[in-house]
């Protein structure tokens, strides 16, 4: 294993589905049960059966909602107040109009959801205005039930096949993607109608505050390649200046408190034990106060336990060392914290893409189309915001039955051979040196670029140096970048996306002359929020070899916001604290 | 410029005398997300080659005789 196999196959099919996490499991089926007939073929860098951020399974599903808890009307409303109005209203509303009938399926595949003594799905409040976090007691069976379904329906899956680039014709339409066998660094051609992208967020971006490259907050696998493929075959990209950044347990990667811990009563505080914000659902706005608080004399940050009938402290402690990171508990236990005696430190995540927890990602409407005819996006690197896993789920389903509808209408288009054959040379250039950069040093220098130069505060100076110096890491990534083995060119594809997606930040960030979502786009030279110039969505995209951003008007809403209603994020400080 | 080897503390640690590789198991190798398990020429048993883990801990769950130990790297620890 690992060694280098000269290999060039092709293959073809009807739907392509690229990222065999949590959207791309469900688009395969779904584009399958549209037509049986379809050639659908599931593509995964690792292994389905345990890939993606539910690996190793969730607590509980974000964000549902179900009747008698909430109304799509409510959630749509939530969802553009909590990303400070830059929502299409479109994609949100038909989220939620289509999650319920998702939720029973999923419970019908054997994820099953907490009910109350009728049998009714039982719910608990955590976001700031509505109620729709639906607790999961056997949350760690998901990958396992998706995997079943995935057999049953014979889609055919690829396992440790990383996509590199989209083939498009000369019409502009999709026609297949490349990808290399990550084992033996075997080429492959797929040619397709259609592609759906769920390759998940761009989460290798940031460098981790401990210095440890895989100790981020997303899955390490998900090195931003959606992002970078997007990109690169000319799709736009939205409000990428809008980041991910995660409140976090201090050099752990899991999240802690809003969506376990805050039902049964825990809260994040400040040294003093005081809470200092309203809500703890994640936002920017409340990711600017918590890290306002993490800078004030008052600081750190901490996860308050402690105050909890010690039962209840070993309740929530059984979910979060069970499922999603159950690594956390040996974490603390090392360190002899004791949650029914000590609060917990807490600091905030690298940044990242990530329209699943904010809304950076692929531009979507509301059928999972991205600009690009034929490609579909869904999950963490599509933009419909703050949808977390249920989105996933929901969008994936959207994009799979459109993509298989569209893919029976169609003939197969005809790719570009010289596209081709410059990308396997592009792909095989660092196996050809013996000599140069391994992929671990580049990438470290470029993550830790990002941190000095990208993060928030955002100061424009610095951005513009940030951008300098990592156009030198990209002279070394294109002449000395060496890959000894097949594993480590895997490494380098990735470090590829990475210095992609390190660019789209400062470009995005660059273009929004103003402050928005709260710590997300925190400028710290245009410190305003300015609704007359900036209140549309930001495209990103590549012209003529070249990354452009245009603005773009925000479609009309559906669901009317009064004007009272659209602050209500930006009051979550504690109002005695202020 | 020519490549040095850097010692490193790996996370993930297989108790040889428990792992069933040598009768053909790979499973650990199969799941990992990261792919930096592998079974090793010399002994025929699973170990790390790459320190690049997310202590997620698929290959602990999933190995059916549970010789894995998944360890907080030591970076973070
Ligand atoms: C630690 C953590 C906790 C979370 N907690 C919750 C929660 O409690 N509730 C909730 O609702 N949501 C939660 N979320 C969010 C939710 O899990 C995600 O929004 C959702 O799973 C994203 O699905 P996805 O399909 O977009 O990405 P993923 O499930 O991450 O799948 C992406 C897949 O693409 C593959 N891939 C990447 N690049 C390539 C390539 N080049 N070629 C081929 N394949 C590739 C990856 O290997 C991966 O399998 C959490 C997320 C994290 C990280
Ligand atoms: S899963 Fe367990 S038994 Fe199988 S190869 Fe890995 S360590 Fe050995
Ligand atoms: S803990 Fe996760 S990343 Fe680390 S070796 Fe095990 S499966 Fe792989």
């Amino acid at each position: 294993m690992d060694d280098f196999v000269d290999g060039l196959s092709e293959v073809t099919c009807d739907v392509l589905v690229i990222g065999g996490g949590t959207a791309g499991p469900m688009a395969a089926l779904k584009a399958k049960q549209k037509n049986p007939a379809l050639n659908v073929v599931l593509l995964e860098k690792a292994n389905v059966k345990r890939s993606g951020a539910i690996s190793m399974g969730m607590d509980g599903l974000n964000n549902a909602v179900v009747p008698g808890y909430a109304t799509p009307e409510q959630y749509t409303k939530e969802i553009t107040i909590a990303n400070d109005g830059i929502v299409d209203q479109a994609p949100v509303f038909k989220y939620a109009a289509r999650c319920y009938d998702i939720i029973q399926e999923l419970d019908r595949f054997g994820i099953r959801f907490q009910k109350d003594a009728n049998g009714d799905f039982d719910l608990k409040k955590v976001h700031h205005l509505g109620t729709y976090v639906l607790p999961m007691p056997n949350g760690e069976t998901v990958k396992k039930a998706l995997y079943r379904q995935l057999k049953r329906e014979r889609i055919l899956i690829s396992n440790r096949i990383m996509a590199t680039r989209l083939l498009t014709a000369k019409d502009g339409r999709i026609a297949g993607a490349v990808a290399v066998n990550t084992r033996t660094a075997e080429f492959l051609v797929l040619r397709a109608k259609t592609v759906i992208l769920c390759m998940g967020a761009a989460g290798r971006l940031g460098l981790p505050h401990s210095g440890y490259l895989f100790g981020t907050y997303e899955n390490p696998t998900n090195s931003g390649d959606g992002y970078a493929m997007a990109y690169h075959a000319g799709a736009a990209l939205a409000n990428l200046e809008c980041y991910q950044i995660n409140p976090l347990i201090k050099d752990y990667n899991g999240p802690a408190c809003a969506y376990v811990a805050g039902p049964f009563g825990a809260y994040t505080a400040n040294a003093e034990g005081k809470r200092f914000i309203e809500s703890d659902c994640w936002s920017g706005q409340m990711m600017q106060e918590f890290y306002n608080e993490l800078q004030s004399g008052k600081g750190p940050v901490f996860l308050k336990l402690n105050h909890l009938h010690p039962d209840t402290v070993g309740e929530i402690a059984d979910i979060l060392h069970r499922v999603e990171r159950p690594s956390r508990g040996r974490f603390h236990e090392a360190r002899g914290t004791d949650y029914r005696e000590r609060m917990i430190e807490m600091h905030i995540s690298e940044i990242g893409f990530c329209s699943g927890h904010s809304a950076s990602g692929v531009f979507v409407d509301e059928y999972a189309r991205t600009t690009v005819s034929g490609l579909y996006a869904a999950g963490d690197m599509a933009s419909v915001p703050h949808n977390y896993m249920l989105g996933a789920f929901t969008n994936g389903a959207v994009a799979g039955e459109h993509a298989a509808e569209v893919a029976q209408e169609i003939d197969l288009p005809d790719y570009d051979a010289d596209f081709v054959r410059l990308e396997r040379e592009r792909i095989l250039a660092p196996t050809r040196r013996t000599d140069g950069i391994p992929p671990n040093q580049l990438e470290y220098k470029a993550r830790r670029l990002v941190n000095d130069y990208l993060q928030p505060p955002k100061v424009t100076a610095r951005m513009q140096i940030g951008q300098a110096r990592l156009a030198e890491v990209r002279e070394d990534f294109d002449m000395a970048l060496v890959a000894r083995n097949a594993h480590e060119l895997l490494r380098a594809l990735e470090v590829s996306s990475i210095l992609d997606c390190a660019d789209m930040a400062a470009h995005a960030s660059l273009y929004r002359t103003e402050s928005r979502w709260g710590l997300y786009h925190n400028r710290v030279d245009y410190p305003e929020k300015d609704d007359e110039n900036w209140f549309c969505h930001t495209l990103l995209r590549k012209v003529d070899g070249r990354m452009v951003s245009e603005k773009r008007a925000i479609q009309p809403y559906i669901v009317p916001i009064e004007t009272e209603e659209r602050t209500a994020y930006e009051r979550l400080r504690v109002s005695n604290q202020a | 410029m020519p490549l040095a080897l850097s010692p490193t503390a790996v996370p993930v640690v297989v108790d040889e005398a428990k792992c069933i590789a040598d009768k053909g198991c790979t499973v650990c190798v199969d799941v990992c997300p990261l792919d930096v398990l592998r079974i090793s020429d010399l002994t025929s048993k699973a170990y790390m080659k790459f320190d690049e883990c997310w202590y997620c801990m698929p290959c602990e769950t999933d190995c059916p005789t549970g010789a894995v130990t998944v360890n907080i790297p030591y970076l973070l620890r």
